[in-house]
């Protein structure tokens, strides 16, 4: 007789769905299906299943051989090259909880390293938006509740965030929202038609990059004023159809991803859908939500934020705290080779950075923190495999909306693997010893 | 992607350009051939799909991955946030060339052996 365990939290996406049940065995060793979940999501849980999964820390030579160390061995180096390293780069904890986030931290702070974490680049340029004007926001529980204009822009959740639109945006009924979708107008903004755009009542099929104009467009828009006869490939009829949507709504959301975030004028485009949002509040109520990606990126941001004051890119080298995009961003740092050592912790560089600052990881001293064989354990001197947080590891995670919600255990890690706590517990432990502080 | 990102299934999810039926005619290739796209940051080849989510005549897209960031724009322009999207890209039929899984291109590509 299997058991099975309910209210599991799911640790794929920023959506951190919360009512996964999972199947078990008796002996709470293995794990044997996933209902509810999303299909990236149910992966995620059958993988720790996996019988080619890594448990013994690998150290690879100057060919690119890799052997088996032992965990000490492990502690012993991450410690070592990070107490060698003049100015170390901590990165990644996007996938991890924020106890092990506050662990890594404190390591940062006696090693004099820089933190950043995968909001450098994904929304760390809404970060920087969100310093510059502010932001109205909610929940999304509220939108659940109460949201009847429903804007994707530059996101496709039908595929990125799977469960988002059925759990909170556009089918489920709320306490104000008894019709579910049939009483809420979605509106979708992207180059392409994605299948998040194929479902929307309005779509507007914008020339790439040129989200500036049209969130310009749509704030003219809504005051009434002219416009051209195009903006960015969109007619102005149905620019001003959008606005009048929205301003016809009781609670507009606007959802943004990568496709404004990533495209050219970057922190400029959510500086200006802000703005949208907050002009939309002279006629009805309006809010802004970013859709993160990790599912404890948020958690990252926020452990950041009230341990050292900024929520990415926090450069303690100089023994304060400083913050300073484009500076001491990560990419920035490879790229003009400031970092002498690299510790990547529950992220994966080697697949998500430009080829130029991976060939920068793969020449400097490095450590990678992973239960995953990934791009970057493949250039990195040191595989340190460690267990699922979500699955073989509780601990608090954030929701893209900054609930914070702690996951479960569900099954045991196989013999002998950390979980990214214990691991960094350990290496701190020896990094204080070769700092000589108590 | 969760599966693991050495098994041939992150190839054929990411190891791809979506293009549009338009931009086929104007290469003059079949669908799954594999291209070399290249950019002023970089080349990689990749198997040339029809779009999924389309119609995007003049619009290429790779998924995020270590395929798409070969060629992608690495200037942040002081925001710590890399280019991704809106790159000027040529595509050619490369259709003797392999593409290679994850760990191998990039392994490959920080010794400089591609």
């Amino acid at each position: 007789m299997a058991k099975i365990i309910s209210d599991v939290v799911c640790p794929f996406c920023g959506t951190l769905c919360d009512d996964l049940e999972v199947k078990v065995s008796d002996d709470g060793k293995e794990l044997l299906e996933v209902y509810n979940a999303c299909v990236i999501g149910t992966e995620k849980f059958l993988h720790s299943q996996a019988e080619d999964r890594l448990t013994v820390p690998q150290m690879q030579d100057e060919e690119g051989n890799s052997k088996d160390v032992s965990v000490d061995d492990a502690v012993e180096y991450t410690a070592q090259m990070l107490c060698n390293a003049k100015k170390p780069l901590m990165y990644g904890w996007s996938s991890t909880n924020c106890e092990a986030q506050s662990v890594g931290h404190e390591i940062a702070e006696l090693v004099g390293a820089v933190v950043d974490n995968t909001a450098t680049v994904c929304h760390g340029t809404t970060l920087i938006a969100l310093q510059d004007v502010g932001v109205p926001s909610c929940t999304l529980g509220e939108v659940k509740n109460r949201a009847d204009r429903i804007v994707f822009w530059g996101c496709n959740p039908a595929h990125a965030h799977p469960r988002h639109m059925s759990r909170y945006s556009i089918f489920p009924r709320g306490f104000f929202t008894g019709k579910g979708h049939k009483a809420r107008k979605m509106v979708v903004v992207d180059p392409r038609s994605t299948d998040t755009a194929k479902m929307a009542d309005l779509h507007m099929q914008i020339e790439q990059g040129r989200d500036y104009e049209l969130l310009s467009a749509l704030r003219v828009a809504v005051r009434g004023n002219p416009l051209p006869e195009t903006v960015a490939g969109i007619p102005r009829e149905t620019i001003q159809e959008v606005a009048e949507t929205l301003k016809s709504g009781r609670f507009v959301i606007i959802f943004f991803g990568m496709g404004v975030t990533q495209s050219l004028s970057k922190n400029h485009n959510i500086d200006m859908a802000i703005s949208l949002t907050r002009d939309l509040n002279d006629y009805t109520k309006a809010a802004i939500m970013p859709m993160r990606g990790h599912y404890n990126v948020t958690g990252s941001g926020q452990v950041l934020g009230w341990q050292f004051g900024y929520p990415f890119c926090v450069d303690l080298s100089r023994g304060f705290a400083r913050y300073n995009p484009g500076d001491s961003t990560s990419n920035d740092l490879l790229r003009r080779g400031e970092v002498d050592a690299i510790f990547v912790l529950g992220s994966d560089p080697g697949a998500h950075f430009p080829i130029s600052s991976v060939k920068k990881i793969a020449k400097l001293p490095s450590v990678c923190v992973d239960p995953h064989i990934t791009p970057t354990s493949a250039v990195c001197k040191l595989h340190m495999p460690v267990a699922f947080v979500g699955v073989e590891e509780g601990g608090c995670a954030y929701r893209m909306d900054n609930v914070p919600i702690e996951t479960r255990k569900v099954i045991d890690a196989p013999e002998g693997v950390l979980s990214d706590e214990e691991f960094l517990k350990r290496v701190l432990t020896r990094v204080k010893e070769i700092k000589g502080v108590a | 992607m969760e599966a693991g990102k050495e098994k041939p299934a992150y190839t054929k999810a990411c190891g791809i350009i979506e293009m549009d039926d338009a931009d086929f005619k104007r290469l003059g290739a079949w669908r799954n051939t594999n291209v070399r796209v290249t950019s002023e940051y970089g080349s990689v080849v990749v198997k040339a799909i029809q779009t999924t989510q389309g119609p995007h005549p003049g619009l290429a897209f790779i998924p995020m991955g270590p395929w798409a960031n070969m060629v992608i724009s690495p200037n942040t322009y002081s925001t710590g946030m890399p280019t991704f999207k809106g790159v000027p890209v040529k595509v050619e039929v490369a259709e003797d060339e392999p593409v290679l899984n994850s760990l191998e291109l990039v392994r490959k590509a920080c010794k400089g052996e591609i």
